[in-house]
């Protein structure tokens, strides 16, 4: 703790206590914000671990089929069967304000309007593996498009936060005990330069006394 | 900014990321680190909003998918390849949780 160098003057104490008010309003918006800051991230990290692990699981057994289908069919087959796709996706791009977060929000556009419309491929000359690859992977996309969602407000949440909390503690523990020092010292300089002002004119009080009894 | 459509994409390599094409994203086959950190350069200034890569293919070009993470967009989502589930996803969930909280608490 430090005091701050100014001069210990009335105007100063003045000016020092209203910065001090508004120091203490600020630590407790910031402390509030913070907080639900807080409460809105953990329940997107819960949502975000639960969407994680359902996707990274329907992924794995996409891939599993993928790799059968790799091994029955020719490669070069799979990748004609898949190389012009029916379906067509595009975003939307939308936005939420979370506690002065910008968040953003996907919404997805299919170019069919039938989503199940995605085998870009005759069933002759493919495996059935294939049409299970792309199925899974189909019924997870729209969880997919939340997973990105959730991760990017986590990260900027995350972001946030921990701006937040530096300002807290600056406030706390740095820049509040300052100004109470700094207000605590004024104070006491001033009532002190108003004693010594007291005892030199009682002082002076008595030597005018003396004087004037002394010569009559 | 509603106006525009945005794309999305799906970074890795050819047997993990193909199955994607079907989906109507649109998909990169690249291995190589420098070309990865570059592609995704280019994709975060061409209206991509989503770009999906694969663990390995995203543990070449760390320190690019670091610098997007605080950018509004695109947001990067790790998923894993053909070859199985390294955890890293998970690991940047976890990451976010201890810069945030201070410390990891899901464990």
């Amino acid at each position: 703790m430090a005091r701050l160098n100014v001069n210990p003057t009335r105007m100063e104490l003045s000016k020092l206590k209203k910065k001090l008010v508004s120091a203490q309003r600020g630590h407790k918006l910031l402390k509030d914000k913070r907080d639900e800051l807080m409460r809105q991230f953990m329940i997107l990290i819960k949502e975000n671990r639960q969407l994680r692990s359902e996707v990274e699981a329907a992924i794995a057994e996409a891939d599993r089929y993928m790799a059968v289908a790799g091994s029955v069919m020719q490669r070069e087959a799979l990748e004609t069967a898949l190389m012009l796709p029916k379906q067509e996706v595009e975003l939307e791009v939308g936005e939420k304000n979370v506690m002065s977060v910008y968040i953003p929000v996907f919404s997805p556009k299919y170019r069919t309007s039938d989503t199940s419309d995605i085998y870009s491929y005759g069933t002759a000359f493919t495996s059935t593996d294939l049409d299970g690859a792309v199925n899974a992977l189909s019924d997870i996309f729209p969880k997919m498009i939340r997973l990105a969602e959730v991760e990017k407000a986590c990260q900027l949440m995350a972001d946030e936060i921990e701006k937040t909390r530096r300002r807290v503690n600056a406030l706390e523990h740095i820049m509040i005990p300052d100004y109470q020092e700094t207000i605590k010292y004024i104070t006491m300089k001033l009532s002190e330069n108003e004693r010594s002002t007291t005892t030199s004119l009682m002082k002076v009080k008595d030597m005018v006394l003396r004087q004037s009894h002394d010569f009559n | 900014m509603s106006d525009t459509n945005y794309k999305t994409a799906v970074i890795g390599d050819t047997a993990s990321v193909s199955g994607f094409a079907a989906l109507g994203l649109s998909v990169f086959c690249e291995t190589d680190g420098a070309r990865i950190t570059k592609l995704i350069n280019r994709l975060a200034a061409n209206d991509f909003a989503v770009i999906y890569i694969t663990e390995p293919a995203a543990a070449l070009a760390a320190d690019t998918i670091k610098k997007y993470r605080s950018s509004r967009l695109p947001s990067i989502v790790l998923i894993p390849a053909i070859e199985g589930n390294t955890g890293d996803g998970m690991r940047a969930l976890h990451e976010a949780v201890e810069k945030a909280v201070g410390s990891d608490i899901l464990n």
